[in-house]
């Protein structure tokens, strides 16, 4: 189902001294099974965002469409939307209300209607999908360690059966073999489940590596739009926005000033090894001489 | 002896039952010893509950060794009656810079811990003006908190720190919930308080970059220190860094998958430059 935003602007407390115009004249559209990452320094607008497309928030212009009906029409049943479209936020400690961890996944499911008994299996089935051990289900949520939380909280909204989930920074905080982990298993709800995954994240090595198109926003605006390795090309202005590129993006760059023959394109470990290798074959660097025959 | 030494430091948390008996313990510090020398920037890296949280609200008497002893300045800190002379040596600065920010003004909250040591009032201002012109954030004094961006809330929260004039600072992920330039200028104030006024960083983090410009880096796993080094001698070790569920710099790692496919080049690369110059040489 296809989230669309056509001309939509949003300003916080409008005609008072406060007034914040926090988004300006959106235009994109979500297709189904995108995998998209969103970054944007602090207050660049891209929570107000995401939270206009699950209806947590109405444009102040513009019109939000989801599978091409606009979300704030008159008998627009928003209620549908939000378990369709789930949000899982940065924090996940605040999220996390019920006395087990079991029950707190249970309680998203339970709003839609279900029985505890129908809710549960989904539950379970939820968490076992994020990496959550089963022995710990029915710990408090306040025995859990930072990691296991946010483990929780994305399988509150797994639990409701969305085909769009947003991810707000969830792997703020943790140590990177949980980071690679919850981000494996997000990339697996995407191409096993077929569930469009948006990803914010101020991580740019993690956007180069799970995401197929990147949206920048700047000052309430999209300024970029595409695949990442295009826009992390514009790593000097992305500078200038308070953002970067990854590492590997500023060494292609320095390599080829060099002349080594490199992709710009490469933004990972993976793709700049690649590429490396095969630019020091054509110059037939020395670094390749003598062990270097099984490349 | 070292600004900050630990001795076969071990801290158990327990967890109480109804009664208040203990149920359960559970060892977060097994038996570490370290000696930390003043004037020194340290890193510390772990997974999430390998301890380093634990070790570092040793480092401010904010906990006590279960067994062990940890000395600040030479003061050990399980002596009661010295915990504020400790506290004030050793200040510490947390993730979430909401969560240590007060006043509704900048340089009040500046101002808050040495008007809580009893300083004089001009004293005070003079402390809040050099503590606020250390992180840059000196045009920022008359300022609502609440407006700032995170790196500037961290930074303010480090000037907090500051004013008390601590000999050692400990900054526990001070980054974690920072954007790329929030990171930068939150490391850079840092740096910039070792450099210039000596202070006795320690720094946790599980950003590997940040880790990189530190004299030395301490790894911990399971509660126990369990490589210690420059960063030089740490990163070179790829292998054993994954096994400890840690990653090292995109380039390091970059560099390490190069020479695995026959490309020579030296062991421990750290940083863009370096990498940069071995392969266009």
């Amino acid at each position: 189902m296809p989230i669309e935003c056509k001309d939509v602007s949003f300003t916080y407390a409008p005609a008072t001294a406060y007034e914040i115009h926090a988004l300006k004249n959106i235009n994109l559209r979500i297709e189904d099974h995108e995998f998209i990452g969103i970054i944007g320094h602090t207050g660049s607008g891209k929570s107000t965002l995401i939270q206009h497309f699950n209806a947590l928030i109405q444009p102040t212009s513009g019109t939000i469409l989801y599978n091409g009906e606009d979300i704030w029409g008159q008998n627009y049943n928003r209620r549908t939307l939000r378990s369709e479209v789930g949000l899982a936020f940065q924090y996940p400690e605040h999220q996390l209300f019920e006395n087990d961890v079991l029950s707190d996944v249970c309680f998203g499911p339970m709003n839609q209607g279900l029985t505890r008994e129908e809710a549960e299996p989904e539950a379970r089935k939820a968490l076992l999908q994020v990496g959550f051990k089963e022995k710990n289900f029915l710990k408090s949520p306040f025995e859990l360690s930072g990691g296991q939380k946010k483990r929780a909280a994305i399988a509150g909204v797994l639990a409701m059966n969305p085909k769009i989930l947003i991810l707000d920074e969830p792997t703020a905080g943790l140590d990177p073999r949980g980071r690679d982990n919850i981000l494996d298993q997000i990339a697996e709800l995407q191409s096993v489940r077929g569930i469009t995954i948006i990803l914010v994240s101020h991580s740019m090595e993690d956007i180069a590596k799970y995401t197929r198109r990147l949206i920048v926003m700047n000052q309430g605006e999209v300024v970029y739009d595409d695949a990442p390795h295009e826009v992390f090309s514009h790593y000097e202005e992305l500078e200038k926005m308070g953002l970067a590129a990854p590492q590997v993006t500023y060494l292609m760059n320095g390599l080829k000033k060099r002349g080594l023959p490199v992709d710009l394109k490469a933004d990972t470990v993976a793709e700049a090894s690649k590429s490396i290798l095969k630019a020091l074959r054509e110059v037939d660097s020395p670094l390749l001489k003598e062990g270097g025959s099984h490349v | 002896m070292g600004i900050i030494k630990a001795l076969g430091l071990v801290f158990d948390y327990l967890k109480y039952d109804e009664e208040g008996n203990v149920e359960d313990t559970q060892r977060a510090i097994d038996d570490v010893s370290l000696d930390i020398e003043e004037g020194d920037f340290i890193a510390i890296l772990g997974h999430n509950g390998s301890g380093k949280s634990t070790l570092a609200k040793h480092m401010n008497a904010l906990l006590l060794p279960t067994e062990g002893t940890m000395w600040v300045e030479g003061i050990d800190t399980s002596k009661e009656e010295k915990l504020w002379r400790i506290r004030q040596k050793a200040g510490m600065v947390f993730q979430n810079p909401d969560n240590q920010i007060i006043a509704s003004v900048v340089e009040e909250d500046v101002g808050f811990g040495p008007e809580n040591m009893g300083i004089p009032t001009e004293k005070i201002w003079k402390r809040v003006d050099d503590s606020l012109k250390a992180v840059g954030m000196l045009s920022y004094r008359n300022h609502s908190p609440n407006r700032l961006s995170g790196g500037q809330k961290q930074r303010v929260a480090i000037a907090g720190v500051m004013a008390m004039r601590p000999k050692c600072i400990v900054l526990d992920e001070p980054t974690a919930m920072l954007d790329p330039i929030g990171r930068r200028e939150v490391l850079d104030a840092v740096h910039e308080l070792n450099r210039e006024a000596g202070v006795t960083v320690i720094l946790i983090t599980h950003y590997m970059e940040e880790a990189i410009e530190a004299d030395k880096v301490f790894v911990m796993d399971n509660g126990k220190v369990v490589m210690q080094g420059s960063p030089r001698e740490v990163f070179s070790q790829v292998e054993t860094l994954k096994s400890y569920r840690l990653d090292v710099p995109q380039v390091t790692e970059l560099a390490y998958e190069l020479s695995q496919a026959g490309v020579k080049l030296p062991q421990g690369i750290l940083t863009i430059e370096e990498l940069e110059e071995a392969l266009c040489r």
